[in-house]
């Protein structure tokens, strides 16, 4: 069903839509500089050509009424012919560039389209992690399924029909007003007319495709809800309560719908009919204008006739014709606007700020300390950093030292949800968070990789402030596993090379015998070139989270971020991945985020938070000596939730 | 297939017929107008006669109005059909899905369940719209255009003999070829969609690698190859376009000169200037209803993708009946498990559970342990009769479970299925689920027992208190004990939880087990649980491995016997109590 343009439904300011179709259109022009001007050219000309038969029909029927009576064929053909051979002629040119403006028209549509969605993609990945904590990714998407697709349809039909219209509309204007200006007055009288009545309905058909999308939403929102919960459903043989529940729905959405298709079904009948009307109107007035001998105003200054009266009674159909092709695009062309306007907010959505100029680079440390860049993989990392004042470089041994200092945040600025946070983490420590839902420990991990930034504070790494650090680097050099396992479509083996594009096959499974993905992975059916597709969906959720430790540690960082990232293996083989996982980071730091206790125990540092404090720190024997908070959860007498 | 879909159509037969009534009006009148207007035409040709002009006018303005009255009101009962036909199928999927057993469930997933019921009866819809306006329309339409135009025109429409098997063969050849492309992008630009959908999912993911710019550079290939195919099928149907201009300058410059020659010859005798207008029109309205009818042709064959996955789920015959004379009462609540072997599908290779021989007594406590996919909630999930055995029996108070009725059955087994869910609506909307006709001190009596009733009384709205869809206004350990009540409800004989606390404290977790123990004690419990403390002082606790019984037994017991058991005990009394395992026991 057709979709109302989203910005009639919420609050949005609205651009305007011509400021839209101009932008839209521009950038089609930027694209093909060529071949638009050509496009446009040859859309003219066929229109303009296509008006031009009635201009010979009127000729060719003067010839006829001139011929007829004779009955003589032979010399009327000396009259007749050229013309006709002309027109042919025309009819030729005017299908040459029908031909071309049309395989043109579809050529530039997919590249147009294509390039706006890799536009849109390219821009999209630049984006700061909080535009897509802040967006519902169904909302995303839309602008890739729906947005997109509704400017498919404005660029290759509503644009070329809208122009080929308009000039069809002028050059028919021009020729009518040749003829009869009298007439032409009569016949605007009725296109105004058909306009209004165009746009009552339009309105009408407008306020109910807006409660149609309303009960759309509510009816798939329903579906949604009863499918997902299928089995609760027949446990509590609840089906016929459910069937009852969504028959009340669906009639609603019935009834909306009927009216809002009822209204537009019916505009183009109206449309065409009144074209119809006007006929008969043109008809009767210039009969009633020859019998009263009235004088005919045109620039022909031809005096009524038959001659004149034909053909402007077969332009009367072609212009109508004409505005009842641009009213069944103007629906289209609302919503192609509404989808740029969308599409272009994505793309006008700022970019994550980089300033860091400190990068990473592979290092080789000789005998007496000192460092030196090099290309090869040494295992060994430095900062490069360069200092603008005397333009040196010095180099800093990437040791995965991280301190945060005094560390203030909140996603909103006025609710703070991080309090003067301080962590030391020497290189080769484990350091552990634990706390409830909310208390902040995430928002830490996002912090240290700038996935957002600080609002107060410092945080270091091996000394130098994160803020001068490129991102790309700063990234690189940590390793994230996160609770929510996301995989790509591809092989297990391609999933896990995605944690450092040149490892080596036998590195990706050194990497998944280390996360103990390996066992469960080559009893795959294809072991590692089995297909993973919509997230992993024929892996466990336990499995997912093996494969992304593994991923993980292939691309063996200095420091290692884990947030949750056990909580879906049972604790059997928790114990397994943990060796493994130890093994990898031995002399590395490690973050830890974890719900059950048993995951952060060995940690070197365990911090309790609260409600964005840290309210304890300590070992695990220390804590549980304290018999504070920590002591309560692990006995416990807590819920963490 | 079509009879499936014409079935859904039912109380919406008038509007339908309606539909085809007006626009066969509509199409009459529209066809003989251009034979109106020729007279008109040649009225005024052969000398203006005000009287005749008139005459003629309110015809054609009573033909115009009765036009626009029937394509009006075809607009509105096709309106009226299509929304009703689109109803029809919903509410037919719907109830079809109700009659699933888990079995089907698990066939279709949930996302393509909601697609059938959204995307593709939109399909349907348009389709229908367009099968009833347009498809009777354009033959109609054509057939009638044609004879008219011999009727008026005699030899001029001789034309039509040349020009209509062009363009049909020209359309059927282009829809033919680009029909097949169009899916396959269609495929295509799904499967793009999709990892863009992937790619927003795993952000965190792409930019904690820095994979931005691997991910610009898989997209824009991506992109190209869909362009590059796009465009080929996109060039195929612009054909179209010059195609029929072709037809449509043929017709005039063939009327034209054809036309002239004949009026001049026979001194307008058989037909006149008028009779050239109105073959304009019809040649027009000729070749516009073929392109139409190219167009419907290439419409609903895309659609038939749709119907066939909609009649898939109407097609679908439910895995579990009602048995013939079916038990209506369920004895006690003693469960016996009889040499029993399941799978999940028949051509799977292994058996999902093995040689499971139990025997549990009416009122006792059951405690289930055991890894991920272990096949422990594939166990329970037979005593309900969500799925059935593949060998051997399952009995409930003494009567295989397949000889009850189902309604009775399930009534007696509640179950609190693992991946639980709260529905949208008042947190007494959702007990209700248990028992419809609860009172609210039933309700306050189960969500006590479930250690619910302290925090919902904390809510400000109390137990009417709004729950969001999906249940995320309340937290998981909140959710599982609303799911536990919402159980309760039912008075059951048996009551299954299937890791149903594990989000919920030790303490609280004792308090609940406490509860049952003290106020339903003649309720069989089955607890499926990760912490052994849950389970430790059952009567009987069961501990799989590998959709196997490895050991059944009381807690001292099985810390000798069973190795497993003895395992995770040690690791568990080591670690902490708080575990939520979440690993889905059917993946």
């Amino acid at each position: 069903m057709p979709r109302m343009p989203r910005n009639m439904k919420g609050g949005r300011p609205q651009v305007s839509i011509f400021k839209t179709l101009g932008r839209a259109i521009k950038m089609l022009f930027k694209f093909y500089p060529v071949l638009v001007p050509i496009t446009i050219g040859c859309i003219i000309f066929s229109a303009v050509a296509s008006a031009i038969p009635a201009f010979f029909l009127q000729k060719v029927i003067a010839d006829i009424e001139k011929w007829r009576d004779t009955g003589n064929w032979a010399g009327a053909k000396e009259d007749i012919i050229p013309k006709i051979l002309l027109l042919i002629g025309m009819y030729v040119l005017s299908i040459i560039a029908i031909t071309a403006w049309s395989q043109i028209m579809a050529y530039m549509t997919q590249g147009y389209l294509s390039k706006l969605r890799c536009y849109m993609f390219d821009d999209m990945q630049d984006l700061p992690i909080r535009y897509f904590d802040t967006h519902k990714h169904g909302d995303i998407m839309s602008y890739y399924t729906n947005d997109i697709d509704t400017l498919r349809q404005l660029i290759s039909q509503s644009l070329p029909s809208l122009l080929q219209a308009c000039v069809i509309v002028v050059t028919v204007f021009f020729i009518m007003i040749y003829y009869s200006i009298w007439l032409t007055l009569v016949l605007m009288a009725g296109v105004l007319l058909m306009t209004f009545v165009s746009s009552v309905i339009g309105k009408g058909s407008a306020k109910y495709f807006i409660s149609q999308q309303r009960s759309v939403g509510k009816t798939e929102g329903f579906i949604q809800e009863i499918m997902n919960g299928q089995k609760v459903v027949k446990v509590f043989c609840h089906e016929e309560q459910s069937q009852k529940d969504f028959d009340a729905v669906n009639d609603e959405l019935c009834e909306n719908m009927y009216k809002a298709h009822a209204f537009a079904n019916s505009l183009g009948p109206i449309i065409m009919n009144l074209g119809n009307i006007m006929y008969v109107i043109i008809a009767v007035v210039g009969g009633l204008f020859l019998i009263s001998g009235m004088s005919n105003l045109s620039i022909s200054g031809l005096a009524f006739s038959i001659d004149i009266i034909i053909p402007f009674l077969s332009m009367t159909k072609q212009f109508t014709g004409n505005i009842n092709q641009v009213s069944q695009q103007i629906n289209a062309i609302v919503m192609g606007a509404a989808g740029a306007e969308r599409v272009f907010a994505l793309i006008d959505e700022k970019p994550e700020e980089d300033n860091g100029y400190v990068t990473l680079v592979n290092a080789k440390v000789a005998a007496d300390g000192t460092i030196t860049e090099t290309a090869e993989r040494t295992h060994q990392w430095a900062w490069k950093h360069p200092h603008t004042a005397d333009g040196s470089v010095t180099y800093t041994l990437l040791e995965g030292d991280v301190t945060l200092d005094g560390v203030d945040f909140g996603y909103e600025p006025d609710k703070e949800v991080l309090h003067d946070v301080t962590v030391y983490a020497k290189p080769g420590q484990k350091v552990a968070f634990v706390g409830a839902t909310g208390a902040g420990k995430t928002t830490i991990t996002n912090l240290i990789n700038r996935f957002y930034d600080i609002a107060d504070g410092k945080i270091r790494y091996d000394g130098i402030n994160i803020n001068k650090i490129r991102k790309s680097d700063l990234r690189k050099s940590l390793g994230i596993v996160l609770q929510e396992t996301n995989l790509f479509t591809g092989t297990v083996m391609e999933n896990i090379r995605y944690g450092r594009l040149d490892a080596t096959d036998e590195e990706c499974k050194q990497a998944a015998r280390l996360a103990g993905a390996h066992g469960f992975i080559m009893r795959l059916p294809m072991g590692y070139d089995t297909e993973l597709a919509n997230n992993g969906s024929n892996l466990s959720q336990g499995q997912r989270q093996l494969i992304a430790i593994a991923r993980a540690a292939v691309a063996d960082p200095p420091v290692m971020i884990l947030d949750e990232a056990t909580s879906s293996i049972d604790t059997r083989t928790e114990a397994i991945v943990q060796k493994g996982m130890d093994a990898l980071m031995r002399g590395r730091t490690v973050f830890v985020i974890a719900h059950r206790l048993s995951t952060v125990k060995n940690s070197d540092v365990i911090m309790v938070l609260d409600h964005g404090r840290i309210i304890e720190r300590g070992s695990h024997d220390k804590l549980i000596a304290e018999k504070g908070t920590y002591y309560q959860l692990y006995t416990g007498a807590f819920e963490l939730e | 297939m079509l009879k499936t879909m014409m079935k859904c159509i039912r109380e919406y037969k008038l509007p339908t017929i309606l539909t085809i009534i007006f626009i066969i009006g509509e199409v009459v009148i529209e066809v003989i107008i251009p034979f109106i207007t020729a007279d008109l035409i040649n009225s005024i040709n052969k000398g203006v006669v005000m009287s005749e002009i008139l005459k003629t006018g309110a015809l054609l303005l009573a033909m115009a109005l009765v036009s626009l009255a029937c394509g009006g009101m075809a607009g509105f009962t096709c309106a009226k059909a299509s929304a009703g036909f689109a109803k029809n199928v919903r509410h037919d999927i719907f109830k079809r899905v109700q009659t699933f057993a888990f079995k089907n469930i698990d066939k279709f997933s949930t996302s393509s369940l909601v697609t059938r019921m959204t995307t593709d009866i939109n399909n349907v819809q348009m389709s229908f719209m367009m099968l009833i306006r347009m498809a009777i329309r354009a033959p109609f339409m054509l057939i009638f255009a044609v004879i008219m135009a011999y009727i008026m025109g005699g030899a001029l429409a001789s034309c039509f003999v040349v020009v209509i098997p062009v363009l049909v063969c020209g359309l059927l050849l282009v829809s033919r070829s680009a029909m097949p492309a169009f899916r396959r992008v269609f495929k295509k630009y799904d499967k793009l969609n999709e990892s863009v959908e992937e790619n927003v999912r795993a952000m965190r993911v792409v930019k904690g690698f820095s994979r931005e710019d691997y991910e610009k550079k898989k997209f824009a290939a991506a992109s190209e190859d869909i362009r590059k195919d796009f465009t080929r099928a996109e060039r195929l149907v612009a054909l179209n376009t010059p195609l029929m201009q072709i037809c449509v300058y043929f017709n005039m410059a063939f009327v034209l000169l054809i036309g002239s020659r004949i009026i001049i010859s026979s001194k307008g005798a058989t037909i006149d200037v008028g009779q050239i207008q109105a073959m304009l029109t019809y040649g027009m309205q000729i070749l516009m209803q073929l392109m139409m009818l190219s167009m419907i042709y290439v419409m609903l064959t895309m659609s038939a993708e749709s119907i066939k996955r909609i009649c898939e789920v109407l097609n679908e015959e439910t895995a579990i009946h009602d048995p013939e004379n079916p038990v209506m009462e369920v004895a006690d609540g003693s469960v016996e498990f009889k040499d029993v072997n399941f799978k999940y599908s028949e051509d799977a290779q292994k058996y999902a559970l093995a040689d499971v021989d139990l025997k549990i007594p009416s009122g006792a406590t059951v405690g289930i342990i055991g890894g991920t996919g272990s096949s422990k909630s594939t166990l329970v999930q037979l005593i309900p009769r969500l799925y059935d055995v593949t060998e051997g029996e399952v009995k409930v108070g003494g009567v295989d479970v397949r000889d009850y009725d189902l309604e009775t059955l399930r009534n007696s087994v509640a179950m609190v299925l693992q991946k639980n869910l709260l529905f949208s609506g008042t947190i007494k909307d959702n007990l209700r689920w248990g028992n419809a006709q609860a009172t609210d001190e039933e309700m306050i009596h189960a969500c006590k027992l479930a250690q619910a009733d302290e925090f919902v009384q904390s809510f400000p709205d109390g137990y009417d208190t709004y729950i969001e869809q999906g249940g995320t206004n309340v937290s998981g350990g909140q959710k599982q004990r609303l799911c536990i009540a919402r159980a309760l409800l039912k008075k059951p004989k048996i009551l299954i939880l299937d890791d149903s606390t594990s989000a919920v404290d030790t303490k609280t977790d004792a308090l609940i087990r406490a509860g049952f123990k003290e106020y339903i004690p003649e309720t069989t419990k089955i607890i499926i649980a990760q912490r052994i403390a849950s389970v430790q002082d059952a009567d009987m606790i069961i501990v799989m491995d590998n959709g196997v019984v490895t050991a059944v037994g009381k807690h001292d017991e099985l810390l000798e016997s069973s190795e497993i058991y003895r395992e995770v005990y040690e690791q568990q009394t080591n670690g902490s109590g708080s575990d939520d395992e979440r690993g889905d026991e059917n993946a």
